[in-house]
């Protein structure tokens, strides 16, 4: 069977490997509460920008609305846990299906449009979701939604992060991730090659919008408390710096700048006045000496063919 | 056996008769030459055939697989319906290899769903293997196998034509339509690419329309010539017939 070859054997050894020495560190103490919440905010954005790259890195299509899936997860979650007291399991798939069904039905009128035209139609849909959450009393408005269970732990983190860069790379090295990528480089030769473009601009943003409706029940269920703000376009920005700092069309690339900008905007909360002001001077920094994100297009493998350690950067 | 038949084909572009009237049949198994001075509708008809417009009046209806008028096509149904195109600028997907290339051409031909792909269930290794087997195979045959890893946009402009004719055939089809495959090669890549569709003609049982504008390839492989001048069709006929036609010489050199 090709599914345990070496390679296959090793990365999940490793996987449950680092699973239980966080869990054991978190347990003897080493790893405080300062730490975990640091590693959830981590989480999160390596399951957003590995989203977002699928629709924005790999498909081609210019999206500044993911935040709005996110949210729609969060609600949907918050309102199954905290409102009718549904254990988390119900949370998080009614946010995943809640998130992607959004994602269809923005899909079907907007990817007629391309570019920019694109881009301003998803930032009007993350502004309606996000007027809809200010305006809804019953999920408190402006106020936000309180008393929320905080059920996100080490265990739902990991593997619903480990399951995200699976199931998207997954998709990416088949013939269904293929016809996404022919979409980005020529969308007439893909058409003419039998690639159902519509089709797979929906389906990117609908496997996108899954993702990020689960990161969103994550973080609901992490902070006890929501609020429409935290989801509005500056969110969407943040995303999409990742994706492009790590590289376009780049998993490893997305989870790198994910820790990485994670971490510099954790470390500079100690110089409140000059925060964004290093972040900003950080990514221009980046864009002028490395336009292309820090992984190109390129990734990070850690086992090669056979299984042995190769730590080399291959083209896909 | 006819194959494809075009019955008063118009399409017009505002007030723009880009092609008008056009009336013909193409046997199984030719090679046929579309050819007639710039702007006379040549892209415009590949465009017809391939659904990327649709007819103003008049209707194209091709006998492959199944019979399928002009009324169903789409730019992404016609793989299915057996036929396959090249495009007059190059469109390779330039940051994908060239493997990546002819495997978007072989899309259709792929069995296992979304499911199997999203967990890499058993199918996926069975069905990619075939097709990586299938695509080197074709690979091998155009000479690109020992640069199957490189990038599209890195090969010289000659290999790129071939890339692009490879991933045409890798979709299986029964109808190839090349628009200006020649264009910008020197006349030993010429010479090659005639015998390489000659050869192709035979080794997969194709029909080929091709647009050309070089007159040696076109009067050494078709076997059957049509020519276009204002978006009308303006004689048809063997080489030689062609070549001797005074309207020909006429819309070409000029004349009284």
């Amino acid at each position: 069977m090709k599914i345990l070859t070496k390679k296959n054997i090793y990365t999940l050894v490793l996987v449950l490997l680092i699973y239980f020495l966080v869990l054991l560190l978190s347990n003897v103490g080493i790893i405080d509460s300062y730490i975990q919440l640091n590693m959830v905010i981590v989480g999160i954005n390596i399951i957003l920008a590995v989203s977002l790259n699928l629709i924005t890195g790999f498909t081609g299509q210019f999206s500044l609305g993911h935040a709005a899936f996110m949210a729609i997860g969060a609600y949907a979650s918050g309102i199954m846990t905290a409102k009718l007291g549904q254990p988390f399991i119900v949370g998080v798939a009614v946010a995943a299906l809640s998130a992607s069904l959004a994602g269809l039905l923005i899909g079907i009128p907007t990817l007629r449009l391309r570019g920019d035209y694109l881009a301003i139609a998803t930032l009007g849909f993350g502004e309606i979701i996000k007027i809809i959450g200010l305006n809804n009393d019953y999920v408190g408005g402006a106020i936000g939604l309180n008393d929320i269970p905080r059920y996100t732990n080490w265990t739902w983190l990991y593997f619903s992060v480990i399951a995200t860069i699976f199931i998207i790379s997954n998709f990416v090295k088949s013939y269904h991730g293929r016809a996404c990528i022919s979409i980005r480089e020529d969308e007439i030769a893909a058409e003419a090659m039998g690639v159902n473009t519509t089709y797979y601009k929906i389906l990117a943003f609908v496997i996108g919008a899954f993702f990020a409706g689960i990161a969103g029940a994550l973080y609901a269920n992490y902070f006890y408390f929501i609020k429409p703000d935290t989801f509005g376009f500056m969110k969407s920005i943040d995303i999409l710096v990742i994706v492009v700092f790590g590289g376009m069309g780049s998993i490893t690339g997305s989870i790198v700048g994910a820790v990485i900008l994670s971490v510099i905007s954790s470390f500079l909360q100690g110089f409140p006045e000059l925060r964004m002001v290093i972040y900003a001077v950080i990514l221009f920094l980046i864009m002028v000496y490395r336009p292309q994100g820090v992984m190109g297009d390129k990734e990070f493998k850690l086992f090669n063919k056979e299984g042995g350690l190769s730590g080399n950067v291959s083209s896909k | 056996m006819e194959m494809l038949v075009v019955n008063n084909l118009y399409k017009s572009f505002g007030g723009v008769k880009a092609v008008s009237n056009i009336n013909m049949k193409i046997e199984e198994g030719q090679i046929v030459g579309l050819i007639g001075p710039n702007g006379a509708g040549k892209t415009t008809f590949f465009n017809l055939l391939t659904g990327i417009y649709s007819p103003s009046s008049g209707d194209i209806v091709y006998k492959l697989n199944q019979e399928i008028s002009s009324i169903n096509f789409r730019p992404s149904r016609m793989v299915k319906y057996g036929v396959a195109r090249t495009f007059q600028n190059i469109r390779l997907f330039k940051e994908m290899t060239v493997l990546e290339n002819v495997l978007i051409g072989y899309h259709n031909n792929f069995k296992y769903n979304l499911f199997t792909s999203l967990f890499r269930l058993p199918g996926y290794y069975k069905h990619e293997d075939e097709a990586y087997d299938e695509v080197v195979e074709l690979l091998k045959t155009f000479n690109l196998y020992d640069k199957k890893d490189v990038l599209a946009k890195n090969l010289p402009y000659g290999e790129q034509r071939k890339v692009e004719i490879a991933r045409a055939l890798a979709s299986k089809p029964k109808l190839l339509l090349l628009d200006e495959p020649a264009a910008g090669m020197n006349p030993q890549e010429t010479r090659e690419l005639t015998e390489l569709i000659q050869w192709i003609r035979e080794e997969f049982d194709l029909t080929v329309i091709l647009i050309e504008h070089d007159m040696s390839l076109v009067m050494d492989l078709c076997d059957d010539i049509i020519v276009f001048n204002y978006g009308t069709l303006l004689a048809r006929g063997t080489p030689e017939e062609i070549q001797n036609n005074p309207e020909v010489i006429k819309a070409y050199l000029g004349g009284e």
